[in-house]
């Protein structure tokens, strides 16, 4: 589904390298998870693979089924089936989450050459996926993110990805700002979209999240590189002995 | 030339120097002046007009506008618009009055007959003995301490215009509808409407006016009286227009005035509101789109509002699109005299520039003579959020498309201004279809 070879990012606007070489496959249905400290280029990596300005590859690919996703428009990754559940869900005031999330899958849709939904058929998915992540009708009707709480925000992503239905999903710290229910509540909508032609890749900082979502393989990164790669019980010598002595034995 | 003597005459003080008066001259010489009804405040007007001379280019007012598509004798032919009019606010009931190059039709509009309101006309004033005396007079009064020329040549000059009284709470809104007929137009009309105690009344302005315009309403809204005043006019209809709302504003009355441009070679709209009675509340909002592509886009909202009396309320939100070197400017000031104690005063001024030629020109100001007030300004100028616009993108949404969202969303604000849901949602509408290019004005 998704391999990333060598891949190298540096800033476009200074002299920073960010990712250094790094390589990773993740096989279909599988959930793949990364663990690593502040600053390992996580993010970096997620934002890269989604297509967000700023970055230049210097080295390496990434492709999704095959396709070279770094050649590819923003929109033209998700309509090849990326999706990143963001960190920081941007508020868009005076547009509403209907109208824009109507228009993401309808542009997909058209985008792959296949029938976009009408209003009704719209309206009665959207309705179901919402009841299940406990999104009130009200939440649906509001602007996009705006006057949510940070609970809410994660679960609108996880909205979005049950509607859009991605095939290769990444997560990037969505576990972040999350009280225990609510990491529920992402977690079990995460676990229903779990499926054999469906993949995941969470990026998270504590092995918590992981109890809600089992990982097929958990990856260390440090310094721009997976630096290990294991089962999950991974996450837990993590989530115990810090990344200090893995880092210092991959060193 | 006009015929009317004006050396007799008492002319109220202005600021200024008087400019230009070889082109004010001119400029009178190509109107044909009404007389009959109104025929003092006309003369008034004009010796006002005479008094104050047309804008010069040192003028301090007009430093972020030129004055001269203004001063011109005669305004320059425009290309008319091919197809027909798709109606805005078409789903709701309404009382429409037809104005072509600023001269109403009856034959074309609805019988203006309602309960809780009399209209007349400018025109053919027959019953409308209340607007003697106050035709003219808040134009009048909007002249100090800024001078306001087009608004006094209007006064002299307009053809033709609405005079409403409204005594109760009609049923519908009424709409005017302008339309285009003659390719060298000089529209000038200028509606007189004076809102009981308690009354209210939604005006709808909407359709396409002449190569020039010069509009002037008049607004006397009496204690508790409210006026939704919601101006959206044709786009892709390159013209040269200036507009001033007058507004006076008693204890409890409530005026909101919102106005959607899309268009306009060089356009000024002018707010002067004075809240004169306690608890009064007066909100301005307006939502700009303008695109130099096809020739100059130049857009100025100059506001005023005096607060003169406790607890008043103003809002002044502007917020303006610009584009392919469009040019946006704001002058907005809010003044709150001694004694307007509990004055809320907000006033935000935006700009959203699409690339680096185009430009937004902003002039907030606050003057106050009260110790216990509330007022704010703000004024930015900014491009599209490259945050938000990753995050549609990542979703799907194609770059242009996401673009249109984030200029919709830029607008929500000014848009949030006009009460009505219904008509709000149509305004976006249309806004979206303008923008993606689906529909026309």
């Amino acid at each position: 589904m998704l391999k990333i070879n060598n891949l190298h990012v540096k800033l476009e606007d200074e002299d920073k390298q960010i990712l250094k070489g790094l390589t990773l496959e993740v096989p279909a249905g599988q959930v793949h998870a990364i663990m690593g400290p502040n600053g390992s280029g996580k993010s970096t990596l997620s934002y890269v693979l989604s297509g967000r300005d700023g970055y230049e590859v210097t080295e390496g690919e990434a492709t999704l089924d095959g396709k070279s996703l770094l050649d590819m428009e923003p929109e033209e990754r998700a309509a090849a089936g990326l999706f990143l559940a963001f960190q920081y869900p941007v508020e868009i005031p005076g547009v509403g989450n209907m109208t824009f999330l109507r228009t993401a899958v309808n542009a997909q849709r058209k985008a792959r050459g296949e029938a976009e939904l009408s209003s009704g058929e719209f309206l009665k998915a959207v309705r179901a996926k919402a009841a299940e992540l406990q999104i009130s009708p009200e939440m649906l009707k509001r602007p996009v993110n705006v006057g949510f709480s940070g609970g809410e925000k994660k679960r609108n992503e996880i909205l979005q990805m049950a509607m859009l239905e991605p095939r290769m999903c990444i997560m990037d710290e969505t576990d972040s700002g999350l009280d225990v229910d609510a990491m529920r509540l992402v977690a079990d909508g995460v676990n229903a979209l779990r499926d054999a032609g469906r993949s995941f890749l969470v990026i998270t900082h504590y092995q918590r999240l992981l109890n809600h979502i089992q990982p097929d393989v958990v990856h260390i990164m440090a310094d721009g590189c997976i630096v290990r790669s294991g089962g999950p019980e991974l996450a837990l010598e993590v989530e115990q002995n810090g990344y200090g002595d893995l880092l210092a034995e991959a060193g | 030339m006009s015929d009317i003597a004006v050396k007799d005459m008492q002319v109220p003080q202005v600021s200024g120097t008087a400019k230009a008066p070889d082109a004010l001259d001119q400029r009178l010489a190509a109107l044909d002046l009404p007389k009959g009804a109104f025929a003092a405040a006309r003369t008034d007007a004009l010796a006002r007009l005479r008094a104050m001379g047309l804008p010069g280019p040192r003028d301090e007012y007009w430093r972020y506008t030129d004055p001269r598509p203004f001063n011109a004798p005669e305004p320059a032919a425009i290309a008319r618009i091919e197809g027909p009019d798709s109606p805005l606010f078409a789903s709701r009931d309404k009382l429409t009055l037809v104005f072509v190059d600023g001269v109403f039709d009856p034959t074309a509009s609805d019988d203006p007959t309602l309960d809780g309101i009399e209209i007349t006309t400018l025109a053919n004033p027959s019953g409308a003995e209340w607007a003697e005396g106050l035709f003219g007079t808040l134009e009048a009064a909007g002249q100090t301490p800024v001078r306001r020329p087009f608004a006094a040549l209007n006064t002299a000059a307009a053809r033709d215009g609405l005079l409403i009284r409204v005594t109760g709470k009609p049923a519908k809104p009424v709409h005017v509808l302008h339309r285009r007929a003659f390719d060298k137009a000089d529209a000038i009309w200028h509606h007189l409407i004076r809102l009981e105690e308690g009354a209210e009344l939604t005006l709808l302005e909407t359709g396409s006016v002449g190569a020039r315009s010069n509009a002037v309403i008049e607004a006397d809204l009496a204690p508790g009286a409210k006026l939704h005043h919601i101006a959206a006019k044709r786009a892709n209809d390159a013209k040269v227009g200036v507009s001033h709302l007058f507004a006076r504003v008693a204890a409890g009355a409530v005026l909101k005035s919102f106005a959607l441009a899309v268009n306009g070679t060089a356009m000024r709209q002018e707010s002067f509101i004075d809240l004169i009675g306690d608890d009064a509340v007066a909100h301005v909002a307006a939502a700009v789109l303008g695109d130099g592509e096809e020739g100059p886009f130049h857009h100025d909202d100059t506001v005023f509002i005096t607060h003169g009396a406790l607890r008043g309320e103003s809002r002044q939100v502007f917020k303006k699109v610009l584009k392919n070197g469009a040019t946006g400017v704001f002058q907005g000031k809010i003044l709150v005299k001694p004694g307007a104690q509990k004055t809320d005063g907000y006033q935000i001024s935006q700009a959203l520039l699409l690339d680096e030629a185009s430009q937004f020109l902003a002039k907030p100001e606050l003057e106050i003579y009260a110790d216990d007030v509330k007022c704010s300004h703000g004024s930015t100028t900014g491009a599209i959020d490259e945050d938000a616009l990753f995050y549609l993108r990542s979703r799907g949404v194609p770059r242009d498309r996401a673009i249109v969202f984030l200029v919709l969303s830029f607008l929500a604000d000014a848009l949030e201004e006009v009460e009505d849901e219904g008509l709000r949602d149509e305004i976006n509408e249309r806004l979206d279809a303008w923008l993606t290019g689906r529909g026309r004005a």
